[in-house]
C-alpha cells in the first residue's frame, strides 16, 4: 500500500475550460451587432454607413480585450455570459444609433432643447466604461468571498445611494421620478449601483442568519412564522422599498429590491412561508402607495386601459398606446430595421421605451429572440449559483440573477401592458451611463462567481504517510 | 440551498414565459386592430409616404402630390381647378381623412392595393420607391367647365351622363370647395379652413349633384307620361285625355292649380309642352300608386344603392301615399324627391331608348407603370320602358324645346328634347322655388349626352324669374354643347 504514490492525482481532471467556445460565440456576438449597423445604414440612406468600421473595430476591440482578460484572470468562468452581454449592448447601440438618425426626434429635440446631439457616441463612450469595470471587477477581485467582509458596509452604501437622490442641489427630478442625480454634468441613477451592493448586503446577512431564519419559527396555520428579530431585516427592507415608493417615485426599484430580497431569504432559509409573506407585503405596499400617489395613479390607469377616456390628456396614457401601437404594427416579423416609425414614441424612445424599437422593427421574432437572450443571461446566473461551491457565492449569484431577471419582466413587461409601467431600463439595450455599466459590473461578479465554481478543486496537500520514509542523516 | 434555487430557476423561467406570452398576444393576435387603430399615425403616414396616384379626366390629371417639409406626412395632395372638381375628387386631407373617389380608390392611389401587390414586390427588389396607381375617369372637362361657369356663384348642381353607356361627364355642385386648402390640415390657417367650411350654413362640402334630394317638380311629368303610355293609359299622345278644368285632386276638394293656360282636354303632347298640372295628375292617379312605384323604382327611385362608384341618395317615391298624394306626386311636387343624377339617368333612359345604363365615374384603374388593371364596363340597370314608348317621349320633349318652356336650350344641328321644372318647397311653399331643366342631345349616332340641372334660389333673380327654362335651361344648353362640340 505504501507504494501508491499518484492516488493524489486522480481528483485534478481538468474541466475543459470553453474560452475557445466563448471566443467563437463573440465573434457571433461582434458579427450581429455589425450586421445590424450596415442593415439600418442601407435602410435609412441606401449606402453603407460612413461610422461602421470604427463602430466593428470598438465593439472587437472591447470584446477582445474582454476576452484576453476573462482567459488570465478567470480561465474556468462560464462561457455564455460574456458573448451575451456584448450581444446585448453592440444590439442596444445599433438601435440607439439608429435612433439618432430619426428626423422627428432631431427637430423634436431641437424645438425643445434648441439642439440635438447624438446619443449613441456617449452610449459607447458608456460601454467601454462598462467594460473597463468588468475588467477592474475580474482584475482586483480575486476571489468573490472577499465581498462577504463588507456586509454591513453595503448596506450603509446601498441606503446612502438610494437617499442621494434626495439630498437637495444633488438630485434631479424629471418627470416625476427622483431617481438622478447630477455630479459633473453628468446624470447618474445610484439604483442601479445601489442594486449590486445591496445584493452583497442580502447574501452576507443572510449567510449568516439563514439558520436563525429557517429553524427559530412558530407554526401558524400551517405556515412557519419567524421570530420577531429574525423580522426585523425583511420589516425594514419593505419599508426601505416603500419609502423610495414614495419619495422617489420609482415603482419598478423599490419592485425590484424587495423581489430580490424575497428569493434570496427564500433560497437561504428553504421556508415558502417567506414567499407567501412577502407577497402580501409587496401587494399590501403596492395598494397603499398606489391609492395615494398620484404618479403611481396614472401609471396604474394607463395600463388598465391607454386607448380609453384617459387617453386626451394624460401623458401616461399617450405613452403607453403609443408603444403598444409601435409593438402592434411591427407585427410578426417587424419592419426591418430603420424603417420603423417607433420615433412617434417621442419621449424617452432610446431609453425607457427602447424595447418598442426592436418590437416594431425585429417584431415578434425579434422581441422572442431579445427575450431569450435576457432569459439564458439569467440561466447562466441561475446554474452559477447551483454549481457554486459556498453559500455566499450561491447567494450573491441567486440575487443578482434573480434581481436581473425581476429588471427585465418589469421593464418588458411594462413596455408590452402586461404590468404597469416603471421607470426602469432594458439591462445593456437602454441609452443610459449607470445601467450599462452597473449591469457589466453585474456580469463580471457572476463570471468571478462561475469561474470559482467551475475551477477544479485544488489537489490535496500530499498526505505524509504515502511519503517514502526518509533517512535524515545527522 | 439547490431545491428552492431550481424553484427560484422555474419561477424565472414563467416570467419569461410570460413575457413571450404577452408578447405574441401584443404582436400577433392584436397586430391588425393595433397597426390599424384610429391612433395610430403610421395609417396616415404610410399613406402620404410616397406620392399619391392621381384622378385623371381626359388623359390629363387633375389632382398631384408635392413634397412637403414635414417629417411626418412627407406627400401633400394638391388640386388643379379644386373646386370644380370637388364633387368627383372628394378630399384627401392629412388632418382630416378622405371621401369620395379618394377614400373608395384609396387602395389604387396609395398603391397597396391586393391588384398591385406584384408592382409592390417589384418595387422591393429593384428598389423603387412605391408609387400609387392612377383612377381614369369618365368625365368630360369641357362639360364640367360649362356646367361649373354656368353655374355660377349660383347655388346649385349639374349631372351629365352620356346615354348608351352611363358614363358621367359631369357632375357639379355650388357653391364648392377647394380641397387643396385643408390637403395637411394640421395648421392653424388650414384646420380653420376646414371647420369653416364644415360650419358654413351654404354646406359647401356637400356633394349636391349626389347626396342632396329635391323635389323634382314637372320636370317628373316626363315619367308619368311614360308611365301612362308604357300602362297603357294614353295611346296617342296628340289624343285630347279629357282632363276637366279645374281638376280637383281625387278625394278631395282642392283644386289642382294650373300656371298655364290651355289645359282643358289637353293632349299629352300638348300638356307636356306648357307644363299642364291638371293632366298629369290625372293621368298619374289613372296609372294608380302601384304602378307609379314600380315606373320610378325602375328609373332608380328608392334604390339606396346607386355606387358611381360614390353613393348617392336614395331618390324619393312614396310607396305608401294616398291616391291625391299620388296625383300630385305625379307632378313632382308632395313627398317626391330625386338628386339631380336621378333625373340625369330618367333623361338619359328616354334618350337611350328606354334602356337605362348604370351611372358610373370611374372608367379605369390603372397600375403606377399605367398597366390596366381593371376596366368598367358599361352595364344595362334596368328597362323601365320599351323603345316606341321612348320614342314618343322623346317627339315630346323635342316639341317642348321647339315649341314650349324650353326653347332656352335649343341647340342648332341637333335634336334636343327637354323638360323644365319649377319645384315648389318650404313651408306652404314660400321659399324660393327651385329651377330645374332636364334634357338630352340626339343626333345621328344616336345621344351622346343627357344633363339635369338645378339651381337653387338664386338671389340675384327676382321670384317671379324663377324658371327652369330661364335660368338652368342656358346650363343645360351649355353642357350639351360641350359635349357635342367635342364629338
Amino acid at each position: 500500500m505504501s507504494v501508491v504514490t499518484n492516488t493524489t492525482t486522480i481528483g485534478a481532471i481538468d474541466l475543459p475550460s470553453r474560452r475557445n467556445t466563448e471566443l467563437a460565440l463573440l465573434g457571433f456576438a461582434v458579427a450581429i451587432p455589425v450586421f445590424a449597423y450596415l442593415n439600418v445604414g442601407l435602410a435609412l440612406d441606401g449606402k453603407v454607413p460612413a461610422g461602421m468600421l470604427g463602430y466593428g473595430i470598438g465593439l472587437g476591440l472591447l470584446a477582445g480585450i474582454a476576452h484576453l482578460l476573462v482567459r488570465r484572470f478567470a480561465r474556468y468562468a462560464d462561457p455564455l455570459l460574456l458573448p451575451l452581454a456584448t450581444l446585448l449592448n453592440g444590439l442596444g447601440l445599433v438601435l440607439i444609433w439608429r435612433l439618432d438618425q430619426s428626423p422627428r426626434l432631431i427637430s423634436t429635440s431641437k424645438r425643445v432643447y434648441g439642439s440635438f446631439s447624438p446619443d449613441a457616441p456617449t452610449q459607447l463612450l458608456y460601454s467601454a466604461m462598462g467594460v473597463a469595470l468588468f475588467l477592474g471587477v475580474l482584475v482586483l477581485l480575486k476571489d468573490h468571498r472577499v465581498l462577504q467582509r463588507y456586509t454591513y458596509i453595503s448596506m450603509m452604501a446601498a441606503i446612502v445611494l438610494l437617499l442621494l437622490p434626495l439630498v437637495p442641489g444633488l438630485g434631479t427630478d424629471s418627470f416625476g421620478a427622483k431617481i438622478w442625480i447630477r455630479v459633473a454634468g453628468f446624470s447618474i441613477q445610484p439604483g442601479e449601483f445601489a442594486k449590486i451592493i445591496i445584493a452583497v448586503f442580502f447574501s452576507g446577512y443572510l449567510m449568516v442568519k439563514r439558520d436563525a431564519l429557517a429553524l427559530a419559527s412558530r407554526r401558524f396555520m400551517g405556515l412557519y412564522l419567524p421570530r420577531g428579530r429574525d423580522l426585523g431585516p425583511i420589516l425594514m427592507i419593505w419599508a426601505v422599498s416603500l419609502l423610495i415608493l414614495v419619495f422617489e417615485n420609482d415603482l419598478g426599484t423599490s419592485l425590484l429590491f424587495f423581489g430580490m430580497f424575497v428569493v434570496m431569504l427564500y433560497v437561504a432559509t428553504e421556508r415558502t412561508s417567506w414567499i407567501v409573506m412577502g407577497l402580501l407585503m409587496a401587494v399590501g405596499g403596492a395598494v397603499g402607495v398606489a391609492s395615494f400617489a398620484g404618479h403611481v395613479q396614472s401609471r396604474v390607469d394607463a395600463w388598465a386601459d391607454p386607448f380609453g377616456s384617459c387617453y386626451a390628456d394624460s401623458n401616461a396614457c399617450q405613452q403607453m398606446a403609443q408603444v403598444l401601437l409601435s409593438f402592434g404594427s411591427g407585427g410578426t416579423l417587424g419592419t426591418g430595421l430603420g424603417q420603423g416609425d417607433s420615433d412617434l414614441i417621442g419621449f424617452a424612445a432610446n431609453s425607457d421605451f427602447i424595447f418598442a424599437t426592436v418590437g416594431e422593427e425585429l417584431g415578434l421574432t425579434g422581441v422572442m429572440a431579445f427575450l431569450l437572450l435576457y432569459g439564458l443571461i439569467v440561466e447562466r446566473g441561475i446554474r452559477t449559483a447551483l454549481a457554486a461551491r459556498d453559500p455566499f457565492g450561491k447567494l450573491l449569484a441567486t440575487g443578482l440573477s434573480g434581481a436581473f431577471a425581476l429588471q427585465v419582466f418589469v421593464v418588458a413587461g411594462g413596455v408590452m401592458g402586461l404590468i404597469p409601467l416603471t421607470g426602469m431600463t432594458m439591462p445593456f439595450l437602454a441609452y443610459g451611463g449607470s445601467s450599462v455599466i452597473a449591469n457589466w459590473a453585474l456580469i463580471a461578479i457572476l463570471i468571478r462567481i462561475s469561474d470559482t465554481a467551475r475551477r477544479p478543486a485544488p489537489a490535496p496537500a500530499p498526505s505524509p504517510d504515502a511519503e517514502m520514509t526518509q533517512v535524515v542523516r545527522p | 440551498m439547490n431545491k428552492p434555487l431550481r424553484h427560484i430557476a422555474i419561477f424565472c423561467g414563467l416570467l419569461v414565459l410570460a413575457l413571450l406570452v404577452r408578447d405574441n398576444w401584443v404582436q400577433y393576435v392584436r397586430a391588425d386592430e393595433l397597426s390599424s387603430h384610429k391612433y395610430n399615425q403610421r395609417v396616415v403616414i404610410e399613406r402620404y409616404a410616397s406620392p399619391r396616384g392621381n384622378i385623371v379626366v381626359d388623359g390629363k390629371p387633375i389632382t398631384g402630390s408635392v413634397r412637403t417639409d414635414s417629417n411626418y406626412f412627407v406627400y401633400k395632395r394638391t388640386y388643379s381647378d379644386g373646386a370644380m372638381w370637388a364633387p368627383v375628387t372628394g378630399y384627401a386631407s392629412q388632418a382630416f381623412g378622405a371621401n369620395q373617389i379618394e377614400k373608395l380608390e384609396d387602395g389604387i392611389l396609395t398603391g397597396n392595393d391586393d391588384q398591385l401587390f406584384f408592382d409592390r414586390t417589384l418595387a422591393m427588389f429593384t428598389g423603387e420607391k412605391k408609387k400609387g396607381g392612377d383612377v381614369i375617369t369618365t368625365l368630360n372637362g369641357a362639360a364640367q367647365r360649362a356646367a361649373f361657369k354656368g353655374l355660377g356663384d349660383k347655388k346649385g348642381a349639374v349631372a351629365a351622363i352620356e346615354p348608351s353607356t352611363g358614363k358621367i361627364l359631369a357632375l357639379v355642385s355650388t357653391p364648392s370647395y377647394d380641397p387643396s386648402s385643408f390637403a395637411a390640415g394640421f395648421s392653424q390657417e388650414e384646420a380653420g379652413n376646414f371647420q369653416r367650411l364644415d360650419k358654413d350654413k351654404d354646406k359647401p362640402m356637400l356633394n349636391r349633384a349626389l347626396r342632396e334630394i329635391y323635389p323634382p317638380g314637372s320636370t317628373f311629368k316626363v315619367l308619368t307620361a311614360a308611365a301612362a303610355l308604357e300602362n297603357g293609359v294614353v295611346k296617342d299622345i296628340d289624343a285630347p285625355t279629357d282632363t276637366p278644368e279645374p281638376y280637383i285632386l281625387p278625394g278631395t276638394r282642392i283644386p289642382m292649380k294650373n300656371h298655364a293656360s290651355g289645359c282643358e282636354n289637353a293632349s299629352l303632347n300638348q300638356a307636356l309642352e306648357v307644363s299642364c298640372n291638371s293632366v298629369f295628375a290625372k293621368l298619374g292617379d289613372a296609372v294608380g300608386r302601384d304602378k307609379m312605384v314600380e315606373m320610378a323604382e325602375k328609373f332608380g327611385f328608392n334604390n339606396p344603392e346607386i355606387d358611381t362608384p360614390v353613393r348617392a341618395a336614395a331618390s324619393v317615391y312614396d310607396k305608401t301615399m294616398s291616391r291625391d298624394g299620388n296625383a300630385q306626386s305625379s307632378i313632382g311636387q308632395f313627398n317626391t324627391a330625386t338628386t339631380p343624377l336621378q333625373m340625369a339617368m330618367v333623361t338619359a333612359a328616354i334618350a337611350n331608348d328606354g334602356k337605362l345604363m348604370k351611372p358610373y365615374m370611374v372608367d379605369e384603374l390603372r397600375s403606377p407603370d399605367v398597366d390596366l388593371l381593371e376596366k368598367h364596363e358599361p352595364e344595362e340597370m334596368d328597362r323601365p320602358m320599351s323603345a316606341e314608348t321612348a320614342q314618343l317621349v322623346q317627339r315630346m320633349m323635342e316639341n317642348v324645346v321647339e315649341n314650349g318652356t324650353g326653347k332656352s336650350a335649343g341647340i342648332e344641328g341637333a335634336r334636343v328634347g327637354g323638360k323644365t321644372g319649377t319645384a315648389q318647397h318650404g313651408e306652404q311653399n314660400k321659399a324660393r322655388p327651385y329651377a330645374w331643366f332636364i334634357s338630352y342631345a340626339k343626333t345621328d349616332q344616336g345621344s351622346p349626352v343627357a344633363v339635369a340641372v338645378i339651381v337653387e334660389d338664386s338671389s340675384a333673380v327676382a321670384r317671379e324669374d324663377i324658371s327652369g327654362g330661364g335660368l338652368a335651361g342656358p346650363i343645360a344648353k351649355d353642357v350639351m354643347k360641350a359635349v357635342l362640340d367635342g364629338k
